[in-house]
């Protein structure tokens, strides 16, 4: 066995390998996992409701919108989309833009839910509770005896509210008043299951208080009022608080902000029932904000980290002014509680002034509990509005129709491809065709497999692109041949041919390879919706084309060029020599074949006439003088086979009506 | 056919047939530039008819219907939204499309409702798409700015590969010649332009590509070495590989367009409208152009930019001037033009031409 027969069985099992490991993995994660045999499809085949948002700034707003902006609209979104309780939503960012995708048929609430801004409010903090809802009584009964700091009610990990431009000593001593508790409770806070059983409210009442029975007959005026007094638990609000359940994830998400100028409850991330007042600041009294390890003063980590909220000059006089205010109220009034999109996600407490226009929050913030919080601030201080730019719903029933006649489609595409490659190339048509089938299983194992590993989904646009593929594939296939056909132009073996075209189409296949993948690439990366989907099948499918030209159309063409088959050039093998206008008469140890039988392929495209057959070389001469024409266009190149030492370019018979061969790289030779 | 295409292609390879495809090029580049005028021109003059993605608006879809017509449509949109004019077109032997301008998103609901009752099918059956008018800029913008990136990738990446910078420009050249004479016929025909379109206009730039590199790697391969001969002009060597890769050219390009021209057939007489039929017909249009240009304009067109570079001016001199003294061994055809790649063959100069052994006389 020659060392390129070796190699081509090598390159064959590696393929065989390839395709065992991924339909095998396949296999696996059917059997064990939730792959499936089939691909999974996107809103365009499966049918459904995709709607694009993109979020626009306000007029005149200086920020700009970030990766982690358009990550937390995701969040929100999502959060949304799942309370509402829509399975399989996919929403993923493109660009600028939000793509949202729902399977079915979603009704409008659900649609209206996903394209609402989501708008922060800093409100103060009258009541907080436990997460279960009570009746109306128990309510009453609560409300009248609990609006009172608890330990419970300062379960809150984010205690420590300190300016950060710290000037003083005074402000130094800003400890945490309840380090332990807090710690301890978002211990467990943060191992709570997301519907924890609410905890027996361990309510001391406070007798001083003003009990919201009281007063919720006076009504409170916005701007009046002391945004912390009981007076905005008012009717309403205390029978919005009774029914509140923070046990239910459907109160976590896309929940109406509630009028500015009223009360307000809301669940808050640690699962608690907050109610407050009006809102006293909002996104647009925020400058930004961060999150990093938290110093002391002196500069060195404390080992925890800190949200630091940078308000505008505005907000900070504000922001003044309720410090002031809440830092001499009892908890858990001295809270203040940040609402985004009608969840509270922080109720700091607040123990001294912080007049700096900068606070920090800290408490027992993890890196990325830190982050998250920070990102969530700073995508409520953007005006941002969610602009709906596409909303689109594609029945199931066209969306199967269009997969169905796709798939027809590129069958028949397929089907032509095969059809012509037999005709061009006959037998060597076949190995196109095997190539191509190759080509195909590699291609639906891979869609396959990403679409369990990557949730890749097949668009019709993807579909398209595959169907485009076919003809790119078949075209490496086609350099390929050509090249071959070229090689055996110039007098070569068969196997001399093989192994001198692939040399050169090897290199013509990458290079144009690469091109297609820069163009697939390109369009990824920079391309939304639809063209995304087509990309990334141009992409995958030129990657495996390289695959197979490879590891099998090669190999194959190597195992094919030692058969009798195609070795000799069959007339049917599509590499007759004769029909490329040469055939090698000299048939090795002084034997030459004769003329006749070698010309007149069944299309009389052979490589010569067979008229001066018989004739002598010097016979021949002597003719060409006599007939000495200026004309050299018929000009004798060759020479008798038998003469020549390099058979491969012999060529017997010049009189070839059409004139002598020439030999391409006749000039690289030289 | 095919073993005729395979004789055709040996005198191709073997220069016994050429075709002055380079020599010729003036008349290909004013084929190209009178085209290309006259696409730019139809596109400022007529514009491109531009689908709902672009200029905003709704679109109902309603497949699955036993008689398709416009009436029942027309009636529930004068109902809903009575100050607009829909375009309903049926689509294939079954199917409904409606295309309106902007609505709101109760109209919206409604219209699905009242299109559902007016064809008799319930409601989920019924597709929409509901566009903004800002979100075609955008994407049309992001086309525009995927282009730009991907010229100037590719200009490095064809550069680096074929050392060549003008090289480069030509293949670029080629590209927007394809893609300008593409939306030149959209325009001109006026075809309606869909973000599926757009798919298929970027993916023409991949296709005239992988096109042209195909070709400009024949031609790299044959001029490699071509100072060190001085039988033929670059030129000549250029046009020798286009003749060349000719059977390659036509070959893909049937195989590439019967895939794409079997979705079209699909897309357009059974599917009726949308993604197939706007991406294999922006598809179609591009792959035949695309086969025209890295033939016809190219190669001619990198010989041009390349005829002035010192190393290749000199030596074409160098070969013409040997060819004018007859000092050069290269084979007339009948119609005097030089076969570039044929030797003449040499002939015995008698026997005092042969090599004597010192001392004998």
């Amino acid at each position: 066995m020659s060392k390129a027969t070796k190699g081509a069985r090598k390159a064959l099992i590696v393929l065989g390998a390839i395709f065992v490991a991924m339909y095998g993995l396949l296999a696996a994660g059917v059997i064990w996992g939730t792959a499936s045999w089939a691909p999974g499809l996107a809103l365009d085949l499966a049918g459904g409701r995709q709607i694009i948002l993109t979020p626009v700034l306000d007029e005149g707003a200086s920020q700009e919108i970030d990766q982690s902006d358009l990550d937390q609209a995701v969040e929100i979104i999502r959060n949304r989309v799942d309370a509402s309780g829509v399975a399989e939503a996919e929403i993923t960012t493109q660009g600028n833009n939000i793509v949202v995708a729902l399977p079915g048929n979603p009704d409008q609430s659900t649609v209206d839910l996903v394209a609402q801004s989501a708008q922060l409010q800093f409100r103060p903090v009258l009541l907080t509770g436990a997460p279960g809802a009570t009746t109306v009584d128990e309510a009453q009964a609560e409300a009248t005896t609990s609006p009172a700091p608890s330990e419970e009610a300062s379960i809150e990990p984010e205690v420590d509210l300190s300016s950060t431009p710290q000037p003083s000593a005074s402000t130094m001593s800003n400890v945490v008043t309840e380090t332990d508790a807090a710690e301890t409770a978002s211990a467990t806070d943060a191992s709570a299951d997301p519907s924890p059983s609410p905890s027996p409210s361990a309510v001391t009442t406070d007798s001083e208080l003003v009990t919201p029975e009281t007063t919720s007959a006076v009504e409170p005026v916005f701007g009046e009022t002391d945004p912390s007094s009981f007076e905005w638990l008012t009717a309403d609000v205390q029978s919005d608080y009774a029914a509140l359940d923070c046990t239910d994830g459907t109160n976590y998400a896309g929940r109406s902000m509630g009028d500015p100028e009223t009360g307000y409850v809301a669940c808050a991330t640690d699962f608690q029932k907050v109610a407050m007042g009006p809102v006293e600041l909002d996104g647009n009294d925020i400058e930004t904000a961060t999150s990093g390890p938290r110093m002391t003063q002196q500069g060195t980590l404390t080992g925890d980290y800190e949200v630091r909220i940078q308000f505008t000059s505005e907000g900070g006089a504000k922001f003044d002014e309720i410090s002031q205010r809440l830092m001499t109220l009892e908890s858990p009034r001295n809270q203040f509680s940040v609402v985004l999109d009608g969840v509270v996600i922080s109720h700091p407490q607040v123990t001294e002034r912080i007049p700096g226009g900068e606070a920090s929050i800290s408490g027992n913030f993890t890196q990325e509990s830190a982050e998250q919080l920070a990102n969530q601030l700073k995508f409520g201080a953007l005006p941002i509005s969610l602009e709906v730019q596409s909303n689109q719903q594609i029945s199931a029933t066209l969306g199967a129709d269009q997969l169905q006649k796709g798939l027809i489609a590129g069958l028949i595409g397929l089907g032509l491809v095969v059809i012509y490659s037999v005709i061009q190339y006959r037998a060597l048509g076949l190995v196109t065709v095997g190539s191509l089938l190759i080509a195909g299983a590699a291609t639906y194992g891979m869609i396959a497999l990403l679409s369990w590993g990557i949730d890749y989904r097949l668009s019709l646009a993807g579909v398209a692109g595959l169907i485009v593929a076919i003809g790119i594939t078949a075209d490496s296939f086609i350099v390929y041949f050509e090249r071959i056909r070229d090689e055996l132009r110039e007098g070569r073996s068969l196997t001399s041919a093989v192994d001198h075209a692939w040399r050169r189409a090897r290199r013509t296949i990458l290079a144009s390879d690469a091109v297609s993948l820069l163009a697939a690439g390109t369009l990824y990366f920079l391309a939304v919706g639809g063209v995304r989907g087509f990309a990334f099948t141009l992409g995958l499918t030129t990657l495996i084309d390289v695959l197979v030209v490879f590891l099998f159309t090669h190999p194959v063409m190597i195992l094919l060029a030692k058969t009798k088959f195609f070795g000799n050039g069959h007339k049917w093998s599509g590499l007759d020599p004769r029909s490329l206008g040469r055939e090698s008469l000299y048939k090795g140890r002084g034997r030459v074949k004769s003329q006749s039988t070698g010309t007149g392929a069944a299309d009389g495209s052979g490589a010569g006439s067979a008229t001066s057959d018989g004739l002598t070389l010097a016979e021949r001469k002597a003719a060409k003088r006599k007939a000495a024409t200026a004309t050299v266009a018929t000009a004798e190149l060759a020479q008798d086979a038998a003469e020549t030492h390099d058979s491969t370019s012999a060529e017997s018979d010049g009189a070839d009506a059409d004139g002598p061969d020439a030999d391409a790289s006749t000039e690289e030779k030289k | 056919m095919a073993s005729n295409l395979a004789t055709w292609g040996n005198k191709l390879h073997n220069g016994e047939k050429t075709y002055p495809i380079v020599a010729q090029r003036k008349r290909w580049f004013i084929i190209s530039a009178v085209l290309m005028l006259a696409a730019i021109g139809i596109l400022l003059g007529k514009g491109l008819n531009l689908g709902i993605d672009f200029t905003g608006g709704a679109q109902y879809i309603i497949p699955g219907i036993e008689n398709p017509e416009a009436g029942p449509a027309e009636e529930a949109v004068g109902n809903v939204v009575p100050n607009q004019e829909p375009r309903v077109s049926v689509l294939g032997d079954d199917s409904v499309r409606i295309q309106l301008g902007e609505i709101s998103a109760d109209q919206q609901m409604e219209l699905t409702e009242e299109l559902a009752a007016g064809y008799d099918v319930p409601v989920d059956t019924i597709s929409f798409d509901q566009i903004g008018p800002t979100w075609g800029a955008a994407v049309g913008q992001q086309a525009l700015q995927g282009l730009v990136i991907f010229l100037l990738l590719v200009f490095v990446v064809i550069t680096l590969y074929f050392r060549a910078w003008r090289m480069a420009i030509a293949a670029i050249l080629a590209l927007i010649h394809d893609l300008l004479f593409t939306v030149g016929i959209y325009a001109l025909i006026g075809f309606e332009v869909t973000p599926a379109s757009v798919i298929g206009f970027l993916t023409i730039l991949g296709y005239s590509l992988y096109d042209t590199v195909v070709v400009f790697d024949k031609v790299k391969e044959n001029t490699q070495h071509f100072e060190s001969q001085n039988r033929y002009t670059y030129a000549e060597l250029a046009n020798l590989a286009v003749n060349q890769t000719l059977v390659r050219s036509i070959n893909t390009s049937v195989v590439a367009l019967l895939p794409v021209a079997s979705i079209l057939f699909i897309g357009s007489f059974v599917l009726g409208a949308g993604t197939l039929k706007d991406i294999s017909l922006a598809l179609f249009i591009g792959m035949a152009v695309g086969t025209y240009s890295s033939i016809f304009v190219a190669t001619p067109l990198e010989v041009t930019l390349r005829r002035k570079e010192p190393k290749i001016q000199k030596h074409t001199e160098k070969v013409l001037a040997l060819r004018e003294g007859g000092e050069s061994d290269v084979v007339v055809n009948d119609d005097g033009e030089v076969r570039v790649g044929a030797l003449k063959a040499g002939e015995h100069l008698g026997q005092a031409a042969q090599p004597k052994r010192k001392g004998r006389k």
